[in-house]
């Protein structure tokens, strides 16, 4: 099992496409939910899908887990169309859901004979394979408890479990990490990187952007059901601007005056933190060169700007904009576009 | 693949993540053959069973309720009716264990509609497995309990003097009946469970087809002093040819044309009700 491709059947190995999707629609009545995805994910990577509450990324993952019926568009896992060949797109996926995929009321281990059982593993198979599992997850312990007696971090661990029972191709966590501490979150971010590195490919859904960041080798930014960018992190960095200056300000009055001032010398977009005296503004730098410095010299000039307009800066930093401000800044400009239109 | 075993087992509170251990059982040693229609539906059938285990409350259902039941229409109708409860109660059990077992195949639909909020439900529906097996399964746990019932209700009945005529093999071939018409009668509420959004919605509307189907039929009284339009829905109520069918094995006899409209009627239910759950099963 050293090669990922080795359990592979020829028909797999032509499609290096993992998922492929065009044009993807669902409507639930007037929503649009999905509105027209296209999607390319190489095989053998974490893809990222990244979008805030009700963005459309459950129900594309639905669709491409075959539980729901598209409504216009099409989808193939592995080459294999989710609507005409959903036995064999079965075959080959596993879906850990927003909510916990498994039964509540039975104990973990009769929950994984049982997914055991019904994917052809007989009783002795089963068994030892629920058993594997269970301690490789740090559960055999609990193996006896009922589900509902679980913590969340356990039963995400019993979920993800469930769901690499057979060895997945492809394998989609919709929100893994939602509602789990940050230990536990930990570990399932540890657990996503064994399983991609033994050549399952995963389809990541998340609301959070160092998670996307952290795991992911491609993001497709999701909002209203459609992708408003797609790319490496990285990509997605530059293509906002080369970097942010992050500014504090000893006087949080003076700060719609330093948002101004900021905003006409970078000549970007800023964005009001939390903390009353924060400010991040974006440098754009466009064409070729020596970005990094051009960056620091717009940067300076800012500084410089405020200085002039008699603004105290008790801190600042300059550095590369983090996915929250892409993000910020991708979905504003959806918005932006559609006032105009 | 063996090495998996040598890891040492943590506790819960101290799991620590290791690399080594999670890639050796991402490598099964053997790669199963798929599971065959049978041994899937066996297998949710064993769910439905160990989820009796976990919680056994749930069998307060068929066996408090038909206490109730038969106790309360034996005492209420026997004197009117027939002059004595011991005398009703030979033309009562087998109608009181028909009506009630009907009335419980409605909490098919309810189970179904609870798993379907909880995520569960996703799972299976991703697993590469003959389509209707989960459905099958819950009826196969349900045939359970609807033997449980009927069990329950024939203790009772002994206990106040029933006294059937056709012995150990009559009563077991009317149970048989009645336990295989429910397992086909339940595909309509497998239907309901996946059709309608709540618990509540699948609960009133088990009632409405409920109460009118085991009350309009011959399971109190002798049809004939009936309306002649009641009648006539209650010639072709199945429910009536099933109270039939069952009262006659019980006694020792055997009725021809009951028997069919059983058979056809439950093949019927099956065609119909199975086909439109697994529509609804696939589109969800």
């Amino acid at each position: 099992m050293s090669s990922p491709l080795c359990g592979m059947k020829k028909e797999d190995i032509v499609s290096a496409m993992a998922i492929e999707t065009r044009g993807l629609v669902k409507v639930f009545g007037k929503t649009r939910a999905v509105d027209g995805i296209d999607l390319a994910v190489p095989a053998g990577t974490v893809y990222g899908v990244l979008g805030p509450n009700g963005a459309g990324k459950t129900t594309a993952v639905r669709m491409l887990a075959t539980l729901l019926r598209p409504d216009g568009g099409d989808a193939r896992v592995f080459g294999h169309d989710v609507l005409r060949e959903p036995d064999e797109v079965r075959r080959r996926v596993s879906l850990t859901g927003q909510y916990a995929s498994v039964d509540e009321d039975l104990t973990g281990l009769e929950n994984l004979i049982l997914l055991a059982r019904l994917l052809g593993y007989d009783k002795r198979a089963a068994r030892r394979r629920a058993e594997q599992l269970l301690a490789a997850f740090g559960l055999t312990e609990a193996a006896g408890r009922q589900v509902k007696n679980y913590s969340g971090g356990m039963r995400r661990r019993l979920d993800i479990a469930a769901s690499i029972l057979n060895t997945p191709k492809l394998l989609f966590l919709d929100e893994p990490t939602t509602g789990l501490d940050p230990r536990s979150r930990n570990q399932v971010w540890d657990i996503v990187r064994a399983v991609v590195s033994h050549g399952t490919t995963v389809l990541l859904t998340t609301q959070y952007l160092d998670e996307a960041d952290r795991l992911a080798s491609r993001i497709a930014v999701i909002d209203r059901g459609k992708v408003i960018a797609e790319g490496t992190p990285g990509d997605l960095k530059a293509s906002v601007g080369a970097g942010a200056v992050h500014v504090r300000l000893r006087d949080p009055g003076q700060r719609t005056e330093a948002e101004w001032v900021l905003s006409r010398s970078l000549g970007g977009h800023v964005v009001l933190e939390a903390d009353p005296v924060a400010l991040t503004a974006r440098v754009s730098v466009n064409g070729n060169g020596d970005s990094d410095r051009r960056t620091a010299e717009q940067a300076a000039a800012a500084l410089n700007a405020l200085a002039e307009a008699g603004i105290t800066v008790d801190d600042f930093s300059l550095g590369q904009p983090s996915l929250d401000e892409v993000f910020l800044a991708l979905t504003d400009r959806t918005v932006d576009e559609e006032k105009n239109a | 693949m063996s090495t998996a075993t040598t890891a040492v087992e943590p506790a819960e509170s101290t799991y620590t993540f290791s690399p080594e251990t999670l890639q050796a059982v991402l490598a099964p040693d053997e790669a199963p053959r798929r599971a065959s229609w049978l041994s899937a539906s066996v297998t949710f059938g064993w769910r439905a069973m160990l989820k009796i285990k976990h919680v056994p409350e749930q069998l307060f259902d068929v066996t408090a309720f038909p206490i109730m039941m038969t106790l309360m229409f034996t005492y209420l109708f026997g004197g009117a009716l027939a002059g004595s409860t011991t005398e009703y109660l030979q033309f009562l059990l087998p109608g009181i264990m028909v009506m009630s077992v009907i009335m419980i195949t409605m909490y098919t639909g309810i189970a179904v509609n609870t798993d379907i909020v909880k995520g569960v439900f996703d799972r299976f529906r991703t697993l590469p497995i003959w389509r209707p097996s989960t459905m099958v399964g819950y009826l196969l746990g349900d045939a359970f309990r609807y033997t449980v019932a009927c069990l329950v209700i024939l203790g009772v009945g002994l206990a106040l003097g029933f006294r059937p005529d056709g012995g150990v093999l009559g009563v077991a071939a009317g149970i048989g009946v009645l336990v295989a018409f429910s397992f086909a009668f339940s595909w309509v509420w497998t239907m309901f469970g996946l059709l309608l959004r709540t618990e509540k919605s699948v609960m009133g509307v088990s009632m409405m087809v409920l109460f009118p189907l085991t009350f309009l039929s011959n399971v109190f009284v002798d049809p004939s002093t009936m309306p002649g339009w009641l009648q006539a829905f209650v010639d072709v109520n199945p429910i009536s040819h099933l109270v039939g069918a069952v009262r006659t094995l019980m006694a020792g006899g055997w009725d021809t044309t009951d028997m069919t409209w059983v058979l056809v009627s439950g093949v019927l239910f099956t065609v119909v009700f199975g086909t439109l759950t697994m529509r609804l099963y696939n589109r969800r």
